[in-house]
């Protein structure tokens, strides 16, 4: 990490239990230097955001947290309050758009040379001249909706399906505008960001002690992976530990959240390739999976179970016990489920090369999480930097290079089988004692990250504390905004019926992008 | 085929019975005329619009079509168009992104337009509150008949809200 970057930055490392380094970039010339060099040293971008800072240093400040083999590497590049710029890095990470953009949106930094300058969170409820993330932000009256400028396809027979805010399901708001020529997909364009909800600025108005709550409602559907990724940032930046079982049981809490959301995915994909059964079996295990939540952990979904400090509360043997007992039974049901997937020529022929995205594409463009281990992008937090109890449990690394659904739905599958071994290790492994110490009230300045494996892919949390144990800043980022580019790509030459199975294969979040 | 059968026959029937209305979450006095709710009463055509959640509430709600909860049983689905439905159910702070739109599809339903709010979002804005993004809840927007509360609600309070805003007003 030092070796990459200390050509360009001041490099310190940071505290806590993930292996990071915070970066401070000398200069603007040097940002896009660094992130050159991160690319060629196979590094990814996972997040990029900035902060008003003028309060403390007069200065704006821009962060690009890198992945690189040692670990995480918070770049940051401070700014002149009076005409706060940073170069463009799209060319160099695709995914940078939509954030720089957001950026923009929220903070009134722009990216200089970027050539899509199109608002991305900003539907016109605010101003362009505002900015909803500035310390001297004062809310005007909500404005009107704009109109975006789409990217037109033209050409004979080409036109347009505009689809969404609203879908035609239970699903989560979002555009889609299609450019066709009879069945076929030429352009898939996204507008997203009717979900924003202001998170950022809300943890404003919270404790650091308290803000889990807030982290863990980013994306219901990643809620433990947000919650620990939050904890550990915020144990980094008070200098704590939480207790070994503690550590146990996020580990416990996060596998069971893969295994829930997995179960629910495959039933949706059968669904989606006209196979209403799996639906039914799949959602049935999901449901006795969430019940078992609610009994262990007073919750569904395990909300607010993982705490700044260690867990809320602890099973006691005889729950976990019966974890590991469910676990094996719901094995033995995915099992035969997975031979009758496997032998329904129907379902196969939807799955089997639709919504392709090459290796090469992936790396390219990005693309993380389960998506990306299906199109050869072997990235997988638990096993690349594992933190306690992953180091013991030695965690495999599911990888797929079909880059179709039916890749995808083969990921699942395994992950699923693999996660149903971590529970009963987890249980089996469990070390006794406490689960949860005081949260001191970090120093006003102190920064910390925290960076998880969620079931989708990898959610980061970086926070900085402020005065009297609040919250200064905290940004946390979701591995959709990297994948839904993607789709984009995934869908071209595909046939509009199959846009919902390519779609629904990644299953991103648009709450945990929008924010 | 033999093996999906067999899975169908060996699961059996796993439905439960179904819960009672609450009628401590009405917000509305209904003032809907009983043929209505004569018709409407074995056969209830829900749109769901999700109004800038945490996708909590959709997980729920997509949950509540799981066969533990037999709802079409009931005589109730969920629908594409607002066109085609009886009831809103609406999950989220409301986004000011997402306040057009919400306008909207109420707009396109037909009478009697129920409106169920899901989830302490859909309450009162909940964890996200009011702010430059939000709207700090469905009643800000729309008229609420019911509102569910809960972070996500289970589902099985979901389906207590929906029953509660289709059955007959209690006074």
């Amino acid at each position: 990490m030092r070796k990459i970057l200390s050509p360009f930055a001041d490099v310190s490392p940071l505290p806590g239990e993930v292996p990071a380094a915070r970066a401070r970039i000398a200069g603007a010339g040097r940002w896009t230097d660094a992130a050159r060099a991160v690319r060629e040293a196979s590094g990814r971008l996972v997040a990029l955001w900035g902060t008003d800072h003028r309060g403390q240093d007069g200065a704006f400040s821009v962060f690009a947290a890198y992945a690189l083999a040692e670990g995480l590497c918070v770049a940051e590049l401070a700014m002149h309050a009076d005409a706060p710029a940073y170069p463009d890095l799209s060319g160099l990470f695709p995914a940078a758009n939509r954030m720089q953009r957001a950026v923009r949106d929220l903070l009134g930094i722009e990216a200089l040379d970027a050539r899509d300058r199109r608002p991305w969170l900003r539907h016109g409820a605010w101003r362009e001249d505002e900015s909803p993330l500035r310390q001297d932000f004062a809310r005007h009256e909500p404005g009107a909706p704009e109109t975006y400028p789409f990217v037109r396809v033209e050409g004979d027979g080409v036109h347009e399906i505009p689809v969404g805010p609203i879908h035609a399901g239970i699903i989560e708001p979002g555009h889609f505008r299609f450019s066709v020529v009879g069945e076929k997909v030429l352009r898939l364009e996204q507008r997203l960001g009717y979900t924003h909800k202001g998170i950022d600025r809300r943890f404003g108005d919270f404790s650091i002690a308290e803000g889990y709550r807030l982290a863990g409602r980013v994306s219901g559907d990643s809620t433990v992976a947000y919650a620990w990724a939050y904890a550990q940032a915020a144990e980094a930046a008070a200098g704590i530990e939480p207790p070994a079982r503690a550590r146990w049981l996020r580990a416990l809490l996060l596998e069971r959240e893969r295994i829930a959301n997995h179960l629910g995915d495959l039933g949706a994909l059968g669904n989606d390739g006209g196979f209403a059964f799996a639906l039914s079996q799949f959602m049935r295990l999901k449901e006795d999976w969430l019940r078992a939540n609610d009994e262990a952990f007073g919750h569904r979904f395990a909300m607010d179970a993982i705490v700044p400090g260690g867990v809320a509360m602890d099973p006691g043997p005889a729950r976990l016990a019966a974890m590991a007992r469910h676990a094996h039974e719901i094995e033995l049901e995915v099992l035969q489920l997975r031979r009758i997937f496997d032998e329904h020529s129907g379902l196969q022929d939807r799955f089997i090369t639709a919504g392709r995205v090459t290796p090469e594409l992936a790396a390219r463009l990005g693309l993380v999480g389960l998506g990306g281990r299906a199109s050869g992008q072997a990235f997988d937090l638990r096993v690349d930097h594992p933190v306690d109890p992953y180091r013991d449990l030695k965690v495999k690394k599911v990888v797929y290079v079909a880059g179709d659904v039916a890749a995808r739905v083969h990921a699942r599958f395994d992950e699923l089988f693999e996660s149903v071994r971590l529970v009963q290790a987890i249980v089996a492994g469990m070390s006794a004692g406490e689960v949860r110490v005081e949260l001191p009230a970090p120093a006003a300045g102190a920064f910390g990250v925290g960076w998880i494996e969620g079931w989708r892919g990898e959610v980061l949390v970086a926070l900085e504390a402020g005065r009297d144990g609040r919250i200064a800043r905290c940004h946390a980022h979701d591995p959709s905004w990297h994948n839904w580019p993607v789709l984009e790509h995934a869908v071209i030459g595909n046939i509009v019926p199959d846009f919902p199975l390519i779609n629904k294969s990644f299953n991103m979040s648009y709450s945990g992008a929008d924010t | 085929m033999i093996p999906i059968l067999l899975k169908i026959v060996k699961t059996g029937v796993v439905s439960e019975p179904t819960p009672q209305a609450r009628e401590e979450w009405r917000s509305r006095a209904a003032a809907i005329q009983s043929d209505i709710l004569q018709i409407l009463g074995r056969a209830l055509v829900i749109r769901q619009v999700d109004a800038g959640s945490c996708n909590g509430c959709e997980l729920e709600i997509h949950a509540l079509n799981n066969p533990y909860y037999n709802l079409e049983g009931l005589g109730i689905r969920f629908a594409a168009s607002p066109r085609h439905a009886d009831m809103l159910l609406v999950t989220g702070p409301v986004t000011r992104n997402m306040e057009q739109a919400l306008r909207i599809a109420h707009a396109a339903m037909p009478d009697p337009k129920l409106v169920v709010a899901v989830g302490d979002c859909g309450k009162d804005g909940g964890i996200f509150g009011e702010g430059y993004a939000t709207c700090g809840g469905v009643a800000r927007v729309l008229p609420v008949d019911v509102t569910i509360p809960g972070c996500p609600p289970a589902p099985l309070a979901i389906l207590q809200g929906i029953l509660t805003a289709i059955s007959r007003e209690r006074r």
